[in-house]
């Protein structure tokens, strides 16, 4: 029989909505209403947290700072095609068992612990000191859907079945986050056991709230400039959008280069940081770059004009 | 488990029980496909946030009760309509609960219901018919065997606003098999046909050293396809039709890149990636604006190559190019540009509708030059068309067909004959040609 956990570890779960908001703020996480009201059902439900949404959005970021708001450990498996069992449940160290057979040092089983290579989704199932822990199945539109099948079994009853050495159950389930690019449909039976959630673009005020959490260095001039652009920019009908963590990064550029306001140069010069693709590039760069910027401008001006 | 979880028989409220099954089976009628153990799991939730809140309250049950992206604006209205709105709470438990044709709710227009809630409740999806009205209706021509089959071969420019949307959704329902090539690597399989020498040790290690032989096959990979859709004015009344065909070979296949041109080319990949065809639709209308208008054939598909060609192009992918071929200005570079197409591409196959005319010939000039430089020559003005072309792709063969060396044949003879074209026409090579416009 394993070891169950202490009652105070799996105690200092948030209590209620505002104390998960309140959790993922202290580790630099603006979540919305909806985010946190997910995060914290699925926390007192123990159910998986499902997470699609474009990339840069802060889906693997959730994870990170659940595991290290609640202290646990962080377990990341990340997709990709082809992953098999042996490299995502368990592997047998051939090498080592061969070598134990014909030193004949070894003198009890050569299927036993000793031998087992544990990856990633094993190691979530095993206790852990700081309780359970918080297990990122990142990008799995990546993986084979044989392996979705594979975790629909895990993911409803927490046990992993090692032919050679007898089931492997976790007393107390994993944190499981699963994120998605959708590159390809999740099949719903993996969904119906999750939370689910789409990852949408922050609102102008929470983008506004992360830049001041992620890069405090930029001025507060600059880090409304930088939101309202990004805003706009993803209004624009391009081929990929910024995410949050463009512009973060390009705040943090900004900062690099000691501008405290936007001009129409450094837009351009910096646009790499923004914009990943040519096209989107060649389109906003120069003229169009400008006139976004001084709308950008008349609009604070104008708040500032009405606030005051 | 943790203690502080509320267990399913202790709860403050016993009528929310009861609202929220209500509210499930109302998702349900308009087209969400929920289990009993969403509910459940519904139920749990609201309890644990407390209905206090009607924020929280909400936020949880879209936890709990959304799967996909695309049914948020359903569930949206219908959340609004339930728990806002007392009257329409009483009609909907008229409504779902004796399951009575829901057509009589839109006279009284107490409050106007959102369009897409009505409209779900109105034809609730595959309800079995409960009275005798419904049955008869069923006698109706329209949806059945000899109905679809008679679609199948109907020109999508005959077609009726009814017979489209049936088309439309037999274009959903296609579930085309798309064209592979063999990978690099390879699987494990008993019957294969080389011998897999990694497996055979690993497996002789657990079997103390015997070495068994074990074996390999070759696995395959989809091609990536690339299609370029012509929707310009003649071909007006195929576009809509091509974006939902685009859109099911784009939700069955991994590696879709598609591109709209009429006067100027643009990307819809990204678009077309949308699960939600009407979604689809409606974001590439926003995005192109040169619908229905003229057509620069040789211009968009010198883009393409420049462009795209090489980012798009890659593990031999396979280009369908949708149009009539009927462009009036005159380019003598249109040959030049087919032929880079051609030459970097896999396999590329002309879908053109008006092949629907037995005795087509090509005469004009544009399709006379184009034709020389395509591997397929297909039809696409059909249901039938489509699924044959998706037969086609499935054993992609690079080889040309028969009928398309007659065509081509033909197209050389009235060149030819013709003899108008000046030398500066009759294609040279096409480096030859870009070193002498540059």
């Amino acid at each position: 029989m394993l070891p169950i956990y202490r009652a105070d570890i799996l105690q200092n779960l948030p209590q209620s909505i505002d104390a998960t908001t309140a959790l993922l703020a202290s580790e630099g996480y603006v979540a919305d209403r909806a985010l946190s009201t997910l995060t914290f059902l699925s926390l007192t439900l123990n159910r998986p947290i499902f997470l699609e949404g474009e990339a840069g959005v802060g889906k693997t970021e959730l994870a990170k700072v659940i595991a290290k708001g609640l202290g646990r450990k962080l377990i990341r498996l990340q997709c990709y095609e082809g992953l098999d069992a042996s490299s995502s449940v368990y592997e047998w160290n051939f090498a080592g068992q061969m070598l134990a057979m014909r030193n004949g040092t070894e003198q009890g089983d050569i299927y036993s612990e000793k031998y087992l290579i544990k990856r990633a989704l094993l190691q979530a199932v095993e206790p852990h000191p700081s309780g359970p822990p918080v297990l990122l199945i990142d990008e799995i539109d990546r993986a084979d859907e044989a392996f979705e099948a594979y975790l629909l079994e895990l993911l409803s009853d927490w046990q992993i079945s090692i032919p050679e050495l007898g089931t492997i159950a976790a007393a107390t389930p994993p944190i499981v986050i699963i994120t998605s690019n959708r590159t390809r449909e999740i099949h719903d039976a993996l969904k119906r056991r999750c939370f689910y959630h789409w990852v949408d673009y922050p609102s102008r005020e929470v983008e506004r709230e992360i830049l001041a959490l992620k890069a405090p260095e930029a001025g507060a001039v600059l880090q409304a400039q930088v939101v309202d652009f990004v805003q706009t920019l993803r209004g624009q009908q391009l081929f990929k959008s910024p995410g949050v963590a463009e512009t973060i990064d390009w705040a943090q550029a900004l900062v690099e280069l000691n501008c405290v306001a936007l001009d129409p140069q450094i837009v351009d010069s910096t646009m790499g940081v923004l914009l990943k693709y040519q096209d989107d590039i060649g389109r906003i760069q120069g003229s169009e770059a400008a006139r976004i910027l001084s709308e950008v401008q008349a609009a604070l001006v104008q708040g500032e004009l009405s606030r005051a | 488990m943790i203690e502080s979880v509320p267990t399913r028989i202790s709860h403050p409220t016993p009528k929310l029980d009861q609202n929220i099954m209500l509210f499930v089976r109302l998702l349900r009628a308009i087209g969400l496909k929920l289990g009993s153990a969403s509910m459940l799991e519904a139920i749990d939730a609201a309890k644990t946030v407390g209905v206090a809140d009607k924020d929280f309250l909400y936020h949880a049950l879209v936890s709990c009760l959304i799967k996909r992206r695309e049914d948020k604006p359903l569930f949206d209205q219908a959340f609004y309509m339930f728990w806002q709105n007392p009257k329409f709470h009483e009609r909907i438990r008229d409504l779902i609960l004796p399951r009575i044709k829901a057509a009589g709710h839109q006279q009284e227009d107490v409050e106007p219901m959102l369009r897409r809630l009505s409209d779900a409740l109105a034809n609730p999806p595959d309800d079995p018919p409960t009275t005798a009205e419904d049955v008869e209706i069923d006698f109706d021509t329209e949806g059945t065997a000899a109905d679809t089959d008679r679609l199948q071969h109907k020109d999508f420019e005959m077609m009726s606003a009814a017979e489209m949307r049936h088309a439309e959704q037999a274009i959903a329902n296609l579930q085309p098999k798309l064209p592979r090539r063999s990978a690099r690597r390879s699987k494990l399989s008993s019957r294969g046909q080389l011998i897999a020498m990694r497996a055979a040790l690993q497996h002789a290690g657990r079997q103390g050293g015997m070495v068994i032989p074990k074996f390999c096959s070759v696995i395959t990979k989809p091609r990536p396809l690339v299609i370029l859709c012509d929707i310009s004015g003649s071909m007006e009344h195929y576009s809509r039709i091509m974006l939902h065909f685009i859109h099911a070979l784009t939700s069955n296949h991994p590696q879709v890149s598609s591109f709209l041109f009429g006067t100027r080319l643009t990307n819809i990949s990204r678009q077309m990636r949308h699960r939600d065809v009407d979604e689809a639709v409606q974001s590439v209308s926003h995005l192109v604006d040169d619908w229905s208008g003229g057509t620069r054939i040789s211009a968009s598909l010198e883009t393409f190559n420049q462009d795209w060609s090489r980012r798009v192009m890659g593990q031999g992918a396979i280009t369908l190019l949708i149009t009539d071929g009927l462009d009036r200005n005159r380019d003598d570079a249109l040959g030049i540009h087919m032929k880079r197409l051609h030459k970097s591409t896999a396999a590329l196959l002309w879908l053109n509708p008006l092949l629907r005319f037995d005795g087509f010939a090509p005469k004009s000039h544009s399709v006379r030059t184009m034709i020389q430089h395509v591997d397929h020559f297909l039809p696409i003005h059909s249901l039938q068309a489509m699924t044959d072309l998706t037969a086609i792709l499935a054993k992609m063969q690079t080889r040309r067909d028969t009928k398309l060396a007659e065509w081509q044949a033909a197209a050389r003879r009235a060149s030819l004959a013709a003899d108008l074209a000046p030398a500066h026409a009759k294609e040279p090579g096409y480096a030859q040609e870009r070193g002498h416009t540059a």
